[in-house]
């Protein structure tokens, strides 16, 4: 299952703004909340995140340490 | 389609405006839609005039001569920009581009100029708009001192690490941005700028810290 951003519902006011950023059409509108559908296209490229007005979308990273081989 | 009174009435710039004002303002804006990618237009340039984001977002963004993209701004509907051009004019001190499909409206820098010689009242409101400008980018310039700010993005890296095993707390680039003091933008700036210097790789979700001591390393430097 691909990881995918975030939606909390209470926050979101329905804009839209996420949808028209997205590239992968991760993102839709259903009964005026934004849904989110599973797609291997998302990138994570976190626009999504950085457009949205109330902070309704979240993209969180995990952060691993996998040190190169070599050093 | 014809601009929106309504939208008129929200713009900042023309707060306070009766009907009759923004109906004779409404005669001087153009309409402009642009799809996804689209440069709006560029740094540098002759100012065309000012726009006001009807739908979609627009970023905002300085280009560095090494071209490393420095992003001063997301611009959301109800929202402007490029205004500082009219009212100075300068050329265009940034470059525009549409994050989606946009819808724009814009009023070229003689007509916005007719518009505060005809309705004086706004003067104050151009005023409180420039001035939570200024306010954004003094900020920005203190984080520009960015050897200080990739330091604290590393120093958040190192110290929110896990194991892989998922059971640590995962960050948003807004809780980072929060956590170092510094606007999003930076972080992600920051991020790139680890990336490149081998310090991390970013792989979709996870940020993988490929050298610990590249990143004490720039913690340690003194910005």
């Amino acid at each position: 299952m691909a990881e995918m951003p975030i939606v909390d519902h209470k926050k979101c006011n329905g804009c839209g703004l996420c949808i028209t950023v997205c590239r992968c059409n991760a993102l839709v509108m259903v009964n005026n909340v934004i849904t989110i559908i599973e797609t291997v296209e998302c990138d994570w490229c976190t626009d999504c995140e950085a457009v949205c007005p109330t902070g309704a979308i979240r993209c969180p990273f995990e952060i691993v340490i996998q040190e190169h081989r070599d050093r | 389609m014809a601009v929106q009174l309504d939208f008129l009435k929200g713009v900042p710039f023309f707060s306070g405006l009766g009907l009759p004002d923004l109906e004779s303002i409404r005669g001087l804006v153009f309409e402009k839609t642009l799809e996804r990618g689209e440069m709006v237009l560029l740094e540098g340039e002759a100012a065309e005039g000012l726009y006001l984001v009807a739908s979609g977002v627009v970023k905002v963004f300085k280009t560095s001569a090494e071209g490393k993209e420095q992003i001063l701004g997301i611009v959301r509907p109800g929202e402007s920009f490029n205004d500082v051009s009219v009212f100075d004019g300068g050329p265009n001190p940034a470059s525009a581009q549409t994050m989606g499909p946009v819808l724009l409206y814009g009023i070229r820098k003689d007509n916005m100029v007719d518009i505060l010689r005809n309705h004086p009242q706004i003067a104050l409101n151009v005023v409180k708009v420039l001035a939570g400008r200024v306010r954004h980018l003094l900020s920005l310039v203190e984080d520009l001192s960015f050897r200080r700010v990739i330091g604290r993005v590393a120093k958040i890296l190192l110290e929110h690490a896990g194991d892989g095993t998922g059971h640590e707390p995962r960050l948003t680039q807004q809780e980072m941005a929060a956590m170092a003091g510094t606007a999003r933008e930076m972080v992600g700036r920051s991020l790139k700028a680890l990336e490149e210097e081998g310090a991390i790789s970013l792989d979709r979700h996870r940020i993988i810290i490929r050298d610990k001591g590249a990143l004490r390393q720039i913690i340690e430097t003194p910005s």
